[in-house]
C-alpha cells in the first residue's frame, strides 16, 4: 500500500464512520416518530413539558404570553416555558430539521404550506372546542387542502390613519372622511402642503392591495391566479396617478422605514397601516393625534387586508394533547380580550367583538374591516412571487402596471399549477 | 535545478524508525476526526442535499429523501421561473459588489500601507492603529451605523447638501448607478439589443444596470472594513522587502514611483494574490450586512447568492435549491481564484523585456 492509498483509505474510513454516527443522531429523533402523529387523525399524549415558541413584538406580548401560559399550567398542571425567537423561521427550520420542534408556535400563513408540505405540522384545527367562534375568513386563511391546519390567534387589517391636526389645518370635517376614490383624490390634495403628503403606505403589496380589493381585483380567485385582471390594472394606475401627481407617496420615498414613521414624523397625513400602529404611535410618538377611519371604497366597493398568524402545533410533539388545550386556552374569550389589552392585537374569535368594539371605540374600523378583508395568498412559493411583485411596486410610479401585473401572473401560474 | 535528485526509497518501518507513523497518526487523530465530523462530513451531506429533495424534517440521510439529480441545480440555472430569476439577481448585484469592492480594496490597502511603512512618518502606529480600527469592529455594529450614516437624513446626505448636492435616499433607492448616470444624460431605456437577449432570467440591460444606491453604500462600506485587514498583510510583506534593491534602483535613476512600480510590486507578489484571494472570497460571499441591513432590499438589489441560500432553505423550505445556490457559489469563487492564481503566476521574462537587459553590440 502507497502512503497515498492508506491515506485515502484512512480518510474514507472515517468518514464512513461519521456519516453513521451523524446520520444515526439525526435519524432516531427525526424520521422515525412520523408515523404515530398523523395515524388516525388522534392526537400524542404524554406526561411531556410544553415548549412554546413566540416572535416577539416586544416585552407587552412577551409578558402577556408568559402570564397567558403560566396561568394555563397552574390549572392543568401540565409544565410549559415560552422563549422568544429572535429569528422565527430559522429556529422553528432548525427545530424541524433536527427533529425537536418547539410544541406550539407562531405561524405565518405564508409558513404554512411550506411546512405542512414536509409534514412538520399536524392539522388540528377541526378538533378545536371553539372552531366555530373564529371568523371564516381567518379559518380560511389556515386551511390548505381542506384541512384547518391551526387556530388564528388574533388578527389585524389595514385602515387608514388621519392626522387630525394635520386634517383640521386643512379645514377639513369628520364629513370630509373620504369614502370614494374620488373623495380620497380631493382630500389628499388638499392635505398635500410642502411638508407633508396627503397620503402614505410602504411599497408593497401588503399595502397596494388594498386597492386591489377595492377595484375588485385579487391574486387568487378560487384558487385561480388573476393577478394580470382588469380590475388590478385599474388599481395601480390609479395608485400611480396619484404617486405621480404627488398627493401619494410610498413612505420609504419620504425618508420612513414604514407608515408608522412617516405618520409619526408629520412627513404624511395619512397612512395605511394596520392597528399595530397604535402601539408604535403611543410608544415613539405619544404627540400626534390621530383617528381611524374605514379605507375608501373602489369602484367595486369596500376592501382590505388581514394580516393573522396562528398557533402551530409540531407533528413531533409528544404532548399534542395538552397543546390543544392550551390553544384553547389561548384563544378564549377572556384570554384573546387580555391580550388585546396587554398589546393591542385584535381577537380571532366572533365572541370577543363586541367587547373588543367597547374597549377600543376609536379602533372600531378595524374590526369593521374584518367583513371585506382579503388575504395575501398562502400557496407554497407565493412568498417569493409577492417579493417579486413587491420589488417591482417600488418603481410603480414610472412603471408599467399591466407588465408589473403580467409578470406576477406568470410567477404566480408557476407555483400555483 | 533541472533534473530530479532521486533518493533510494526504504521502507518507510524499519529501523529506528519503526512505529513512528503510527504515533503520527495517533497524534493528528484527534483534529482529524474534529474537522471530519464538523467540516468534511456536513460539507458533504450539504453536497447531498444540494442533489436531494428534503424537506427540511428529520434527517437527510433517512430513506424517504429521494436523489433528484440536478433539479435543484437546474430549477436556479435554467428553469426559467422566479428562482432562475432571483438567483440571476443576485449573482449580478453580487457580481457588481466584487468588481468593484476587490481592486478598490485591495488598492486602498497598499496606498495605506505604504503610508503607514514609511520610516519617516510621525505616529505611525496611530495611524496603523486608526486604519486598522474598522476591520476589528463587528460587521453588525458597522452595518448599523452605515443605515445610520446614509439614512435620507443621515450624515452622508447632510455633508452632500453642503456642495448643492441632494443625496439620494440611500438605502431606498433601487436604481442601478449606471442606469442613474445614464438618466442624467437621457438615456432611460436600453437598446433592443440589450433588453431583448439575456441571461439567467434577467436582460443584459438589467446586468448592465451597475449596483443600485443601496449596493454601493455596502461596497463603500466594504471597502471601509475590509482594507485595514489587507493593509496588515501588505505592511508584513514590505517590511520583508529588502531595502538593497531600492537603493540600487535609486543608483540608477529610477524615480519614487518607478521602483514602486517595478522593484517594490512585483516582491509583493505572493501577498498581493492572498489579498486578492481573501477579497475574491469575502466578497462572493458577502452575507451580514445584507442580513442585519436591508433582507434584500430596496427591490432586491441587495439579495446575494449567500442571502439567497439562506432565504431559499430556512424561509422558502427549499432546502435543496439553497444547497445548490451554495455549490454554485463555491465553483464561481473555485473559478475567480484559480483565475488570478492563473494571472499572477509567475512568467519568465518575455523576449522583448529580456533584450533591454542583454550587453549592446554583441550577438548572441
Amino acid at each position: 500500500m502507497t502512503r497515498k492509498t492508506r491515506a485515502l483509505t484512512g480518510a474514507g474510513a472515517l468518514v464512513v464512520a461519521g456519516a453513521l454516527v451523524l446520520s444515526g443522531c439525526g435519524g432516531g429523533s427525526g424520521f422515525d416518530d412520523t408515523g404515530d402523529s398523523g395515524g388516525e387523525g388522534g392526537l400524542t399524549s404524554s406526561d411531556d413539558a410544553l415548549t412554546i415558541l413566540i416572535g416577539s413584538s416586544g416585552e407587552a406580548e412577551t409578558a402577556a404570553v408568559e402570564d397567558a401560559v403560566a396561568a394555563w399550567s397552574e390549572e392543568s398542571g401540565v409544565e410549559a416555558t415560552v422563549s422568544v425567537a429572535n429569528d422565527l423561521p430559522q429556529q422553528l427550520s432548525q427545530g424541524f430539521a433536527g427533529g425537536s420542534p418547539p410544541d406550539l408556535f407562531y405561524l405565518a400563513p405564508e409558513a404554512l404550506a411550506g411546512y405542512a408540505g414536509n409534514g412538520s405540522l399536524v392539522a388540528y384545527g377541526d378538533e378545536l372546542d371553539n372552531k366555530d367562534d373564529f371568523y371564516p375568513s381567518l379559518v380560511e386563511n389556515f386551511t390548505l387542502d381542506g384541512e384547518f391546519y391551526c387556530a388564528p390567534k388574533d388578527f389585524s387589517t389595514l385602515a387608514l390613519i388621519i392626522n387630525t391636526d394635520l386634517w383640521a389645518a386643512a379645514g377639513l370635517t369628520e364629513a370630509d372622511i373620504p369614502a370614494t376614490w374620488e373623495d380620497l383624490t380631493a382630500v389628499t390634495k388638499t392635505l398635500t402642503t410642502g411638508g407633508a403628503v396627503g397620503l402614505a403606505f410602504g411599497p408593497e403589496y401588503q399595502r397596494v392591495g388594498t386597492f386591489m380589493a377595492q377595484a375588485g381585483g385579487s391574486l387568487l380567485a378560487d384558487g385561480e391566479p388573476v393577478a394580470d385582471s382588469a380590475e388590478n390594472v385599474e388599481a395601480l394606475e390609479y395608485v400611480q396617478a396619484r404617486l405621480q401627481d404627488g398627493t401619494f407617496a410610498f413612505s420609504t420615498d419620504i425618508g420612513a422605514s414604514w407608515g408608522g414613521e412617516a405618520f409619526g414624523n408629520q412627513l404624511a397625513a395619512m397612512v395605511i397601516e394596520g392597528n399595530w400602529i397604535t402601539g408604535a404611535l403611543s410608544a415613539d410618538y405619544p404627540d400626534v393625534a390621530y383617528a381611524v377611519a374605514e379605507l375608501p371604497a373602489g369602484p367595486a366597493g369596500q376592501g382590505t387586508l388581514q394580516f393573522t398568524n396562528c398557533w402551530g402545533m409540531a407533528a413531533d410533539s409528544p404532548n399534542q394533547e395538552a397543546a390543544l388545550s392550551l390553544v384553547e386556552f389561548l384563544t378564549s374569550t377572556d384570554q384573546q380580550l387580555a391580550f388585546s389589552e396587554a398589546f393591542g392585537p385584535m381577537p380571532s374569535i366572533q365572541s370577543a367583538a363586541d367587547a373588543w368594539t367597547e374597549a377600543n371605540p376609536d379602533l372600531s374600523a378595524f374590526l369593521t374591516g374584518a367583513d371585506y378583508a382579503q388575504f395575501p395568498p398562502t400557496v407554497e412559493g407565493a412568498t417569493d412571487v409577492i417579493a417579486d411583485f413587491n420589488a417591482q411596486l417600488e418603481s410603480l410610479k414610472n412603471g408599467n402596471p399591466q407588465e408589473i401585473l403580467d409578470s406576477v401572473q406568470t410567477n404566480l401560474e408557476a407555483v400555483v399549477g | 535545478m533541472t533534473a530530479q535528485v532521486s533518493t533510494p526509497r526504504r521502507g518507510r518501518f524499519s529501523g529506528i524508525r519503526r512505529g513512528e507513523g503510527l504515533a503520527g497518526w495517533l497524534f493528528t487523530a484527534p483534529i482529524i476526526v474534529i474537522l471530519g465530523v464538523f467540516l468534511f462530513i456536513p460539507v458533504l451531506m450539504a453536497l447531498w442535499v444540494s442533489f436531494s429533495d428534503w424537506s427540511g424534517r428529520g434527517s437527510p440521510l433517512s430513506p424517504s429523501v429521494g436523489f433528484v439529480g440536478l433539479d435543484n441545480y437546474a430549477a436556479v440555472t435554467t428553469g426559467g421561473g422566479l428562482p432562475e430569476r432571483n438567483f440571476g439577481i443576485a449573482l449580478r448585484n453580487n457580481a457588481w459588489y466584487v468588481l468593484l469592492v476587490v481592486p478598490l480594496q485591495t488598492i486602498l490597502a497598499l496606498f495605506l500601507a505604504t503610508l503607514v511603512n514609511r520610516a519617516i512618518l510621525r505616529g505611525r502606529g496611530f495611524f496603523r492603529t486608526a486604519f486598522y480600527f474598522p476591520s476589528v469592529t463587528s460587521s453588525v455594529a458597522i452595518t448599523v451605523l452605515w443605515l445610520f450614516l446614509f439614512s435620507t437624513t443621515g450624515v452622508i446626505n447632510e455633508v452632500l447638501s453642503w456642495v448643492g448636492i441632494n443625496g439620494p435616499n440611500w438605502f431606498a433607492d433601487p436604481r442601478g448607478i449606471v442606469h442613474v448616470a445614464l438618466g442624467g444624460v437621457g438615456v432611460r431605456k436600453g437598446p433592443e439589443a440589450l433588453t431583448g437577449g439575456g441571461f439567467l432570467g434577467i436582460s443584459w440591460w438589467e446586468w448592465l444596470a451597475g449596483p443600485s444606491i443601496a449596493m454601493s453604500a455596502f461596497i463603500l462600506m466594504a471597502i471601509f472594513t475590509t482594507s485595514g485587514t489587507m493593509m496588515l498583510l501588505f505592511i508584513a510583506a514590505l517590511q520583508n522587502v529588502g531595502v538593497e534593491l531600492g537603493e540600487a534602483g535609486m543608483m540608477d535613476g529610477a524615480t519614487g514611483w518607478q521602483r514602486f512600480w517595478h522593484i517594490t510590486l512585483p516582491q509583493l507578489r505572493p501577498t498581493l494574490f492572498t489579498v486578492l484571494t481573501l477579497g475574491l472570497i469575502g466578497g462572493w460571499q458577502v452575507f451580514d450586512q445584507i442580513y442585519t441591513g436591508t433582507q434584500g432590499g430596496p427591490a432586491k438589489t441587495t439579495v446575494t447568492p449567500a442571502y439567497l441560500t439562506y432565504q431559499a432553505a430556512f424561509i422558502n423550505q427549499d432546502w435543496g435549491q439553497g444547497a445548490a445556490i451554495a455549490f454554485i457559489l463555491f465553483l464561481i469563487i473555485i473559478f475567480f481564484a484559480a483565475l488570478q492564481r492563473w494571472a499572477l503566476r509567475d512568467r519568465p521574462v518575455s523576449k522583448r523585456r529580456a533584450r533591454q537587459y542583454q550587453v549592446k553590440g554583441k550577438t548572441s
